[in-house]
């Protein structure tokens, strides 16, 4: 090979890895314009991801400094840790609530309090509950982007008729469980045609049981899992498995579809109530919109009246990960979509209720779904609960979905599934304070 | 000196793929090897702990469940896999007519990406409403539930792993081409049955073949991770499907323990380091290869 051939391939080399180097950054796409770009990643597709791309389309029309670049994005909180970590996050990422304080604590996250406390973005223009479920210690990690409420749905169609209404149906656990025997229809040869309510459906909130009985499964010092009230809670679980069966529960769900069709079990049919969030209403008015529904706050312990409304809160929310390129842009964004309207117009969209203290008669008048008035309610109640603030959350949530399905097949009782979840968590929890938090 | 010349332009033709194979694979193996032995959440700097990550993992309930869910399903899988894509390549290495046909349909279903599978399966296997279990009560049976019942879910794994045994039955119907038809002649002559001929011939020259295609196996079924993600997510019902690389896998990113993450990452490397070299050693007797 001729000297001249060997510098021609030398060049190419160079080009090709000066372009893998200096190339695109998923922070620095340039568009053609003066304004600062601003990449924000989002977890939603589909009618959710529409809804939001027309807020971003709002944005950038409604001035001329700030252009923001919306992309959905899967797996958005694994990427999103790494892509700080790596020193090149977007500027906005929406994830969940959930995990706010796990990215918070790991140092991932931008504290918004300064920003939001000038933008006048303080704990009273949000409903409370949703503002302190972000914000610890005189920090702000996160601004909410669409919140929800947890309702049981009841089809008043399946239920005794004395428990048809919201009036009417059962305010206490042990009348809705006397209510729910009533309700379970089996077949001749003894499997499941119709059960009055499955804790184990839709199954995605195991760590709330304990709460919903009055409980706690953290505090500052760490897990408390093995609480009389965890236990009451799954015992009371337990109660359904064997009101059931094991097997009988085991096929009777394998048969549900998912909850985005018509053949999920509370549409088709098959449950006649469902613990679930306000988007539930958007899956029914897509699927079935010929079943009569209405929701109402799940039951309270009969010597618990205290906890009566109690509700538990999810929120997506936007957070600017640390060593985002343009905070200040990127927070200007975030304030937009805290305006009551845009808010109000991406929450109408996704068939939620708002985040904030004020909320317009136009928007219950014209929302999609029909017990809007409660969830926003529930939202408001002082016994509504959230994830506990804690980047340990993720283990915590792991081990109640153990702790479920090791009660729920009866492989262990309450008491021996909650002792050895707390043994465990408490080691993981030492481990979590000297690994993440640095103590 | 023009060798010497010779072999830089090799290497700077080879550059490309040096360059990659230190950035993608030396260098992170060598952090994570590091990473084994320190505290190391990503975002934070590792701190140096020593072997602590290690003596964690002897004494991890979850850790050692996932392990014997995964020598479990190994033990199920490989076996199975390898004697159906043995059984499949002696049929298609038949003389019968539409033989390109028969091979083309029994590969197509490994080229099915590995989350259509999974959800493919988990209507098969509905313990109310799947086809399989239809069939079998069809035939008078009682069927278990395939996905919901910790006893049955880990052998529902191993049953959808034969869906893609196409790959090994290709390379074992190249091996069975492979061998000299003179073999096959001089047993005959001999008057070796079909099965004779089979134990004697067949099997002893698709020996390597077997040896590597079992090996693969093995790392394989180490390394399961997606079906069971989508399957079973978490591991349900009661961690009965909670795998290896599954626990792995959480540790680094949902629970932002990358350091026992890595620690877990080389245990594994050393099983199936471990598990090869032992098979190699047992195999010395059993597999015949024609060169030595």
């Amino acid at each position: 090979m001729s000297i001249r051939s060997l510098l021609l391939v030398g060049a190419i080399l160079v080009a090709t890895i000066a372009l893998a180097i200096l190339g695109e950054r998923a922070t620095t796409r340039s568009a053609s314009t003066d304004r600062v770009t601003v990449i924000y990643w989002e977890k939603w597709t589909g009618q959710e991801g529409e809804a939001m791309r027309t807020i971003v389309d709002d944005f950038n029309k409604s001035q001329d400094k700030i252009l923001v670049k919306y992309l959905t994005i899967s797996g958005i909180d694994q990427k999103t840790m790494l892509s700080a970590a790596g020193g090149n996050p977007p500027d906005v990422a929406g994830i969940w609530q959930d995990q706010t304080f796990q990215f918070a604590e790991a140092g991932a996250l931008t504290d918004l309090s300064p920003m939001a406390n000038e933008a006048g973005l303080t704990r009273d223009y949000y409903i409370s509950s949703y503002y302190d479920a972000l914000a610890k210690e005189g920090k702000l990690w996160a601004l909410p982007s669409t919140p929800a409420s947890i309702a049981l749905h009841v089809r008043p169609d399946l239920v005794p008729k004395e428990y048809s209404t919201p009036e009417t149906f059962p305010k206490t656990l042990e009348e809705f469980d006397a209510m729910c025997e009533k309700i379970n229809v089996r077949r001749p040869d003894g499997s499941l045609e119709l059960a009055g309510f499955l804790p184990s459906n839709p199954g995605w909130w195991n760590w709330s049981w304990p709460l919903l009985f009055g409980g706690q499964i953290a505090d500052e010092n760490g897990p408390t899992v093995d609480t009389p009230e965890a236990e009451r809670a799954f015992e009371w679980v337990l109660k359904y498995s064997k009101m059931y069966g094991v097997k009988s529960i085991q096929n009777f769900q394998s048969g549900f579809g998912n909850f985005a069709s018509p053949q999920d079990p509370f549409m088709s049919g098959k449950v006649a109530t469902e613990l679930n969030g306000v988007w539930k209403g958007n899956y029914i008015k897509v699927y079935r919109s010929d079943i009569p529904w209405f929701a109402v706050p799940f039951p309270y312990p009969k010597d618990r009246p205290d906890l009566a409304n109690h509700t538990f809160l999810s929120q997506d929310v936007l957070v600017i990960p640390k060593g985002a390129k343009n905070v200040k842009e990127a927070f200007e964004f975030i304030r937009y979509v805290q305006r009551q309207d845009v808010m109000e117009k991406l929450c109408t969209s996704h068939g939620k209720n708002s985040p904030l203290q004020k909320v317009s008669e136009e928007f219950f008048a014209n929302h999609p779904n029909q017990a809007i008035r409660l969830f926003d309610e529930l939202a408001r109640s002082p016994k509504a609960i959230y994830p506990p603030r804690t980047g340990f959350f993720p283990q915590l949530n792991s081990e109640h979905g153990n702790i479920f399905s090791e009660v729920n097949t009866q492989a262990k009782t309450p008491k021996q599934a909650l002792s050895a979840a707390q043994n465990r968590l408490s080691t993981l929890y030492a481990k979590y304070k000297s690994q993440v938090l640095a103590k | 000196m023009k060798v010497n010349r010779r072999a830089w332009v090799g290497i700077l033709f080879a550059s490309p793929w040096i360059f990659g194979f230190l950035a993608f694979m030396v260098y992170p193996l060598a952090f994570s090897f590091y990473a084994s032995f320190t505290n190391y959440s990503i975002l934070r700097e590792p701190r140096w702990i020593g072997m602590a990550n290690y003596q964690e993992l002897a004494g991890d309930l979850v850790f050692q469940q996932s392990v014997q869910n995964t020598v479990l399903y190994a033990i199920g899988a490989v076996p199975l896999g390898t004697i159906l894509a043995i059984a499949l390549a002696l049929l298609l290495n038949a003389k019968v007519k539409g033989l390109a046909y028969y091979r083309t349909l029994l590969f197509l279903p490994t080229l099915v990406p590995m989350v259509a599978q999974a959800t493919l399966f988990l209507w098969v296997f509905n313990g109310d409403y799947g086809i399989l279990n239809a069939l079998l009560r069809m035939v008078g049976f009682s069927p278990p539930n395939w996905l919901g019942d910790p006893a049955w879910a880990k052998w529902t794994l191993v049953i959808i792993s034969l869906w893609g045994c196409g790959h090994a039955m290709i390379i074992y119907l190249a091996g069975l081409q492979d061998i000299p038809p003179s073999l096959y002649e001089a047993a005959e002559l001999d008057g070796a049955k079909a099965w004779q001929k089979t134990r004697n011939v067949t099997l002893p020259m698709l020996s390597p073949v077997i040896f590597f295609n079992v090996i693969m196996g093995v790392i394989g079924a180490i390394q399961i991770f997606a079906v069971p993600a989508v399957m079973f997510p978490g591991g349900a019902p009661s961690r009965s499907t909670y795998m290896y690389a599954s626990y792995l896998y959480d540790n680094a990113f949902q629970f932002q323990r990358m350091g026992y993450a890595s620690a877990m990452g080389w245990v594994m490397f050393l099983l199936i380091v471990t598990l090869t070299l032992t098979a190699t050693k047992l195999s010395e007797k059993h597999v015949y290869y024609e060169t030595k």
